[in-house]
């Protein structure tokens, strides 16, 4: 019994003891690791991964996904930037530019409850977003000088940077609303068997237009905290940060088939992708080398999550049946 | 015009693209009555089931619930009206524990400063007095679903459908693929929703848990209603040649008598 509970202990917190180890070899390894400034550095690094995955989780935990966040992300830091530029103040720009992003996600959904997978659905949009983005702006970066974003790209609130704090805030929300409320309770029982879920009476169709359209107002949200830090609204933001996401949530434990989610992981799991590439840039490796090594954690972590997940708990599930 | 019956199915119809799922099916069942409702595969049982409880619509026809039309199109106006059902397969979400299945679509919440929250210790509570009263067992409600045996998530499907004050279950194949004592347990339980006044439709092809603890068959061929039998007034026999040929044999003596009348006078 001991074994069987150790087992089902590794493997459902193996991120957090893998991120628990790589922080301490490398805090061994380089004297500037485990230093103030490198782990805020790397927290703000991680803040635009958490607060997406904090949507993506919800999305996941339908047994969906959303390939589009990176896009969404590049079409409001335009908007952004060109509304800032027009003289929209900056209080009124940032929840317009969360509706809108909003309103992107939701019309996946939409889609998606049409039948389209959503891996086609999302997909499509990675690229159609991104076009409009590069069409809306010419393909021309543009400045951001607006104090308010200023303060939100390299602010702080008692030596915590802004952008931090305002993932922290969001996975805190998230996570109430996945456990506390009906809306996260729906959305992991639509992923874990949908036509039970049907014949129970809740309406698929609306809980999975509701976890894209948040996904995408978070999306809008992170696009927000990126064109701040970055100081400027390009077309060219947010590439690949989508598989950055999804490699987020599921190194964190939220499965692929949905049904199982969890908001720490993700949080766990966005960071422990970003102190590996810190780490790895302090050990002096190739940049091109963190890419590789992101890519083999992600089909390890994908592997944990599944099979020997799957393996594990059914083993453990056996053992007091056994004893009956 | 009220007939005493709790359930008035009238002249129900249903199509999916071309096919015809059901075609003018009729079914009535009083308060606190049993009834089995048999037939082959594709004999439109399930689906006339699942119109009743509201999982899907019907085109033509109308249902009278106490003399009163219903007018649900939806599995929870289904519940508020008192019908439940059990699926087949149980449809129990796996990854929810046991509590959350049972008020799945029907949770308890508290007011936190205005946000409806879950109220879990409540639910749990609820829970685990649904399966007291009902004399059935899991090993605790907080577990998930997919940790309990095959026997254990049925008995959570018959809390689920009969903690809720129900008026009518529907059972969906309830001893498909059990063992003997899990059968003798859903026939308790339909007894003891007998004895409170709970009407019971069962789908099943096992004749004999009907012939045990039902009222009467109504046997369905091709989304048509071949006949219906009163237990006391039926034999295997009868009803396997009602399910086989499609034809009620009482009702084609009595139409070739009626053609012979005229015949003879004449």
């Amino acid at each position: 019994m001991d074994k069987r509970t150790l087992a089902v202990f590794l493997v459902r917190y193996g991120m957090f003891i893998a991120l628990a180890l790589w922080m301490i070899g490398m805090s061994l390894s380089s004297e500037y690791f485990l230093t103030w400034t490198n782990l805020l550095n790397v927290s703000r690094q991680a803040a635009p991964i958490i607060i997406i995955g904090v949507g993506m989780t919800f999305v996941m935990a339908t047994a969906g996904i959303d390939l589009s966040v990176g896009a969404t992300v590049a079409l409001v830091s335009v908007m952004t930037a060109s509304w800032l530029t027009l003289g929209l103040p900056a209080l009124l720009v940032i929840p317009l530019i969360i509706i809108a992003g909003a309103g992107v996600g939701a019309l996946n959904g939409f889609i998606i409850t049409l039948g389209v997978p959503a891996f086609v659905v999302t997909l499509a949009a990675l690229t159609s977003i991104r076009g409009v983005a590069f069409v809306y702006s010419d393909g021309y970066a543009v400045p951001i000088s607006d104090p308010v974003f200023v303060w939100i790209g390299r602010g702080d609130v008692l030596g915590i940077n802004t952008p931090f704090l305002i993932a922290i805030i969001v996975a805190a929300g998230g996570w109430f609303l996945l456990n506390r409320t009906r809306f996260g309770l729906y959305a992991l029982a639509t992923g874990g068997r949908e036509e039970a879920a049907r014949v129970m009476g809740l309406s698929i169709n609306k809980i999975k237009v509701m976890v894209y359209a948040l996904t995408g107002a978070l999306a809008g949200l992170a696009g927000i905290v990126i064109s701040a830090r970055l100081s400027n609204g390009s077309p060219n933001a947010g590439v690949m940060l989508e598989l950055e996401v999804i490699a987020a949530t599921v190194l964190g434990g939220t499965s692929l088939f949905g049904g199982r989610a969890t908001i720490m992981g993700t949080v766990v799991g966005a960071l422990l992708i970003n102190f590996v590439r810190n780490g790895l840039n302090l050990l002096g490796v190739n940049p091109y080398w963190v890419q590789v090594v992101t890519g083999v954690i992600l089909v390890l972590a994908v592997l944990m999550n599944t099979v020997l997940n799957r393996k594990v708990e059914s083993w453990a599930r056996a053992a007091p049946e056994e004893k009956e | 015009m009220t007939t005493g019956n709790f359930i008035e199915m009238r002249g129900i119809t249903k199509t999916f693209g071309a096919v015809t799922a059901l075609s003018d099916v009729d079914l009535t069942l009083p308060q606190g009555g049993v009834l089995g409702l048999i037939g082959d595969n594709a004999a439109g049982k399930s689906t006339l089931m699942k119109i009743l409880a509201g999982a899907i619509s019907h085109d033509h026809g109308k249902i009278l619930i106490d003399g009163q039309p219903a007018l649900y199109n939806h599995p929870i106006g289904a519940r508020e009206a008192g019908i439940e059902m059990i699926y087949q397969d149980f449809a129990l979400v796996p990854e929810l524990t046991v509590a959350q299945n049972i008020f799945l679509g029907r949770e308890i919440t508290k007011n936190r400063g205005g946000i409806r929250v879950l109220d879990r210790e409540t639910m749990n509570q609820s829970a685990e007095e649904m399966f007291g009263a009902l004399g059935l067992r899991v090993p605790a409600v907080t577990l998930p679903v997919q940790s309990l045996s095959g026997g254990q998530q049925q008995a959570v499907a018959i809390a689920r459908a009969t903690g809720f004050d129900a008026k009518l279950v529907i059972m969906d194949e309830p001893t498909a693929n059990l063992g003997a004592p899990a059968i003798e347990k859903v026939r308790e339980t339909i007894t003891r929703l007998k004895t409170n006044g709970v009407a019971v439709i069962i789908i099943s092809h096992r004749l004999e848990d009907i012939f045990a603890v039902g009222d009467g068959f109504l046997v369905m061929k091709q989304g048509r209603v071949v006949g219906q039998r009163d237990v006391e007034d039926t034999d295997n026999a009868d009803l396997v040649e009602m399910i086989v040929t499609g034809q009620d044999p009482r009702k084609a003596k009595a139409k070739a008598h009626a053609v012979k009348v005229p015949s003879t006078t004449a």
